[in-house]
């Protein structure tokens, strides 16, 4: 490819730079970890649990070691003859590499085999025997509050967060985290309020589904290990190694090329740990590669129950409100609990509401884990109170919009943990979303069989905090840039927007910056790709360390007698005599953060920034089948001031679509044993192209974040907040009936159809 | 696992190859060990999701599910083969240009079932490229680029000499 590299005058950010690595995902040449194969390698299958809770009784590998090419066969007791205490995970320590004792969900990793061929390794896994002694089980999330059944013995919060430290060792529970947030007297104001309103909403477990599924390889060294590992942290998977191993950080190497997808499945330790284990047991090099039904059985997404209660007065002003949330965190907590606090003080949504009182709960049960999923926690929740502000308004008999524009936040005032609202623009996507919706004009209700409705949501969110991203820019002596930085490319363009920004302050093309890929020996340390964090943080680590960089070459003009105009390669041939040296600018970057009170949950500072999103849907019923046909589709949303506004849209309408699959018909079934019956895309419906809406709209309001970089801020997750209730409410807009459930499928629809007409069908 | 292997022959991108497979190794295997090509690569496994797209004997097959041993004697196609020496036909520049695919993982198979979209029908309408792709599955959904580069690579087809 033509890679200019003129230093140029033209602005960087705001322009749509094709994505860098075009050509080689368009010739199929990108590198995958999927694709890496090393001499001597071996490949692990692994076999997994058939029931959900059990003590292990027996494990027999005999007939599986006697394969003829199988390598060896590793349970736990090998794993302990290394570590004798196994156990990782970013919130708490409560996940195996390999079951110990018990197991906790159908599915979970029992025993590996190990086998220069694949189909060797894999017959050879059918044929390990499991005994277990079954154990009550639980797999509703508001029942594990009470239940007898009890997944985890003990709690093992992670040393990581001070908010944990209080449940360390706390037994007989399955109360993973609660939050609690309390402003002013929301009992006193309900009992004010003209009106009270009480819903209870629910969401479905889902799952990821990247369509490259996990895969990771561990090659040993001499004193040291290399982990190429399909992931979102490479800097956390250094790390939690380093912790599980009693290494320095120096002796593990940690590189991730390209992600075949991400979505915040691929996050904190997944088989990186099993891997690394087996290589050390081994001294070979290993790889893991999920296939998509064991995907399900690795990270999902938290099903919910959301019970919100508000306070009103007669002309439509809310004042207060209550939010009730168990999060249903599956076997492992994985990042479950910051869920819960960190989504859960946005609860009560994008409304100015004097008083309020959240209760949020992460529960173990005993079903696959659940994790963060684009939106970390915020489509559960905004499915919920735009569900539950549309039922109120339509109570009231007022107009949508106009209820929302009587009640949202504007700027500086206090959100619900008392953090003033600072460069969000949620009068601005509210507006603009009924201009592109024509909302005043009339709208055709259809006739006969198929009627039409159209509803509105709008959500937002708190970005995680604290977090740090460090970067570097190197300057050759040619003048030209690369940027270090461990943020993953996944297919949001991270690699691109990087590029634009060192290009922008160094006034380079973008497309003649190269970034190189997250290698913890090389690139410096970043949280993680998750949260729609990285434009924000590491875009503020790039530009600080282009800045450096920029200075350090004027000084070295200056330096040489040369005016800063001259172009970069003479005064390196100046310096050094010769085309030779560079200059390295470094950036790091962690926002301002006050945590939360921990028995008000206020805080006057929770988060660097706020997205916000909102949708608005058409849809068409038909009340004969209750199939839901959602004609178009807007979504607008505040992302501060695009970098590429190309990529921002595509970002926008693929959130949006996935959030779709969600919303319309995704759904993990689990029988009353919680054995998942759907665990491949032949039973699990993903969106497809049949599957889009006839029209969509995807846009960005004008916006500025003043502390991103070139006022920009995140946007990899906005499209998903309000897809779900925007359809529920045109839903009930078209055929008068309420779906409290997701998914909201032709058969639910049908159910509620008949339901209304006084002929509801049995269940089941 | 202990079946014989036989050596089969078939033309590669082009190019006359000869490999030794086992009875049960399907072709995206073959490809990717024999051959070091990773374009097709195996996603869902069954046939469902199209990232594994390779053309043999001019059409489309899952080449997760597809067995090695069948293409002896046969014309196989991989998204690396380039019409041109260098450089990319107009259905890899349209992709480009419209900005249809993020991870890249799925969009080999895109590519495949387009070319042969369009040599099966030069000018779809939007309704036939939604359905002829229907069996491609992108999860990061870049689905209305997609439909825009199809369109695209049609016109520029269409008006090349």
């Amino acid at each position: 490819m033509k890679r200019p590299t003129q230093p140029t005058e033209t602005p960087q950010v705001g322009r749509s730079v094709p994505r860098l690595e075009s050509q080689q995902k368009v010739t199929g040449r990108a590198e995958y970890v999927h694709n890496l194969r090393l001499p001597g390698m071996l490949y692990g299958k692994i076999f997994r649990a058939s029931v959900a809770h059990g003590r292990i009784r027996r494990i027999d590998v005999s007939a599986a070691q006697a394969v003829g090419g199988v390598y060896r066969v590793v349970t736990s007791d090998d794993i302990r003859t290394l570590l004798p205490e196994p156990y990782y995970g970013p919130a708490f320590h409560d996940q195996p590499i390999l079951a110990i004792d018990k197991v906790r969900h159908v599915g979970e990793p029992v025993a590996v085999v190990l086998a220069s061929d694949p189909h060797v390794a894999e017959e050879a896994a059918h044929l390990i025997v499991a005994e277990y002694e079954e154990l009550p089980a639980v797999f509703d999330e508001v029942e594990a509050m009470t239940s007898k059944a009890i997944v985890h013995e003990s709690l093992k919060p992670a040393g990581t967060f001070p908010d944990l430290k209080h449940l360390k060792g706390r037994t007989n529970t399955n109360v993973a985290l609660d939050f609690h947030l309390r402003r002013g007297d929301a009992e006193r104001a309900f009992a004010a309020a003209d009106r009270v309103f009480e819903h209870t909403f629910r969401t479905q477990q889902v799952m990821h589904t990247p369509l490259e599924p996990f895969v990771s390889v561990a090659e040993p060294r001499e004193s040291s290990l290399t982990i190429h590992t399909a992931s979102q942290s490479p800097s956390f998977v250094r790390i939690e190694l380093a912790r599980l191993l009693g290494w320095p950080e120096n002796r593990i190497r940690v590189k991730v090329p390209f992600l075949g997808g991400g979505f915040g499945a691929k996050l904190y330790i997944k088989l990186e740990a099993l891997v690394a284990v087996l290589a050390l047991l081994t001294r070979r090099p290993v790889k893991v590669s999920l296939t998509m039904e064991e995907q399900f059985f690795t990270l999902t997404k938290h099903a919910s129950t959301f019970r919100i209660r508000s306070g009103v007065t007669k002309d439509g002003r809310i004042t207060s409100r209550q939010c009730e949330v168990w999060w249903n965190g599956g076997a492992y907590a994985d990042i479950g609990p910051r869920v819960t606090q960190k989504s859960g003080f946005t609860a009560p949504g994008p409304y100015d509401i004097e008083h309020v009182a959240i209760d949020s709960y992460a529960l173990y049960t005993n079903l696959p884990p659940a994790g963060a999923l684009r939106g970390f926690g915020i489509p559960q929740l905004v499915w919920a109170y735009e569900s539950h502000t549309d039922l109120i308004a339509r109570a009231l008999k007022m107009d949508p919009i106009e209820f929302r524009r009587k009640n949202i936040l504007r700027e500086g005032r206090p959100q619900a943990t008392g953090t003033p609202m600072q460069d969000a623009a949620i009068d601005k996507v509210l507006e603009r979303l009924g201009a592109l919706l024509d909302w005043e004009r009339p709208f055709d209700r259809g006739s006969g069989t198929v009627r039409r409705g159209r509803g509105i949501a709008i959500g937002f969110k708190a970005c995680i905090s604290p977090t740090t991203s460090v970067a570097m820019v190197n300057v050759s002596a040619d003048g030209s840039c690369i940027v270090y930085c461990s943020t993953v490319d996944m297919g949001q363009g991270s690699d691109t927007a990087m590029a634009q920004i060192a290009g922008e302050v160094l006034n380079l093309p973008a497309e003649s910056v190269t970034v190189v890929h997250s290698d913890t020996d090389v690139t410096p340390y970043d949280m993680a790709t998750l949260g729609s964090r990285s434009l924000f943080h590491m875009g503020n680590a790039v530009r600080l360390a282009a800045a450096e960089a920029r200075g350090k070459l004027r000084a070295l003009a200056a330096e040489v007698g040369l005016s800063v105009e001259t172009p970069i390669a003479e005064v390196f041939r100046k310096k050094y005599g010769m085309q030779a040296g560079n200059v390295i600018g470094t950036g790091s970057f962690i926002p301002s953060y006050t945590p939360p009170d921990y028995s008000t949950g206020l805080t006057p500072d929770a988060t660097p920034f706020w997205m916000v999103g909102g949708t608005g849907a058409e849809v068409e019923v038909d009340t004969e089948t209750g199939h839901v046909r959602v004609a178009r589709l807007v979504n607008v949303a505040d992302v501060g001031t695009p970098i590429n506004p190309k990529i921002v849209e595509t970002q926008l309408s693929g959130a949006a679509i996935m959030q779709l699959g969600f919303t319309m018909f995704e759904r993990m079934h689990f029988d009353a044993a919680g054995q998942l019956r759907n665990a491949s895309l032949a039973e699990y419906k993903i969106p497809g192209l049949l599957d889009l809406p006839r029209e969509m709209v995807n846009e960005a309001v004008v916006a500025e974040q003043r502390t991103g970089p070139f006022g920009a801020k995140g946007v990899g997750e906005t499209g998903t907040f309000g897809v779900s209730p925007a359809i529920a409410n045109a839903i009930e807009d078209a055929a008068g009936v309420r779906l409290t459930s997701l998914p909201l499928d032709a058969e639910a629809v049908y159910r509620a159809l008949r339901a209304a007409k006084g002929e509801p069908l049995p269940e089941g | 696992m202990s079946a014989a292997r036989r050596t089969i022959g078939f033309k590669l991108n082009g190019e006359a190859v000869s490999a030794e497979v086992a009875p049960h190794e399907n072709l995206v295997e073959v490809l990717q060990g024999e051959f070091g090509l990773y374009g097709a690569r195996e996603s869902c496994g069954q046939g469902l999701c199209g990232c594994c797209t390779v053309l043999v004997d001019g059409r489309a097959v899952s080449g997760c599910l597809y067995l090695a041993a069948f293409v002896d004697g046969a014309e196989v196609v991989t998204v690396e083969h380039t019409a041109s020496e260098q450089g990319l036909d107009a259905v890899q520049e349209a992709f480009i240009e419209t900005g249809a695919f993020q991870c890249g993982f799925c969009t080999p198979g895109f590519v495949l079932m387009t070319r042969q979209l369009l040599a099966e029908n030069p000018d779809p309408s939007e309704d036939e490229i939604r359905h002829y792709l229907s069996g491609n599955l992108c999860r990061c959904a870049a689905y209305p680029e997609i439909i825009d580069a199809v369109k695209l690579a049609a016109r520029r087809r269409k008006t090349a000499p």
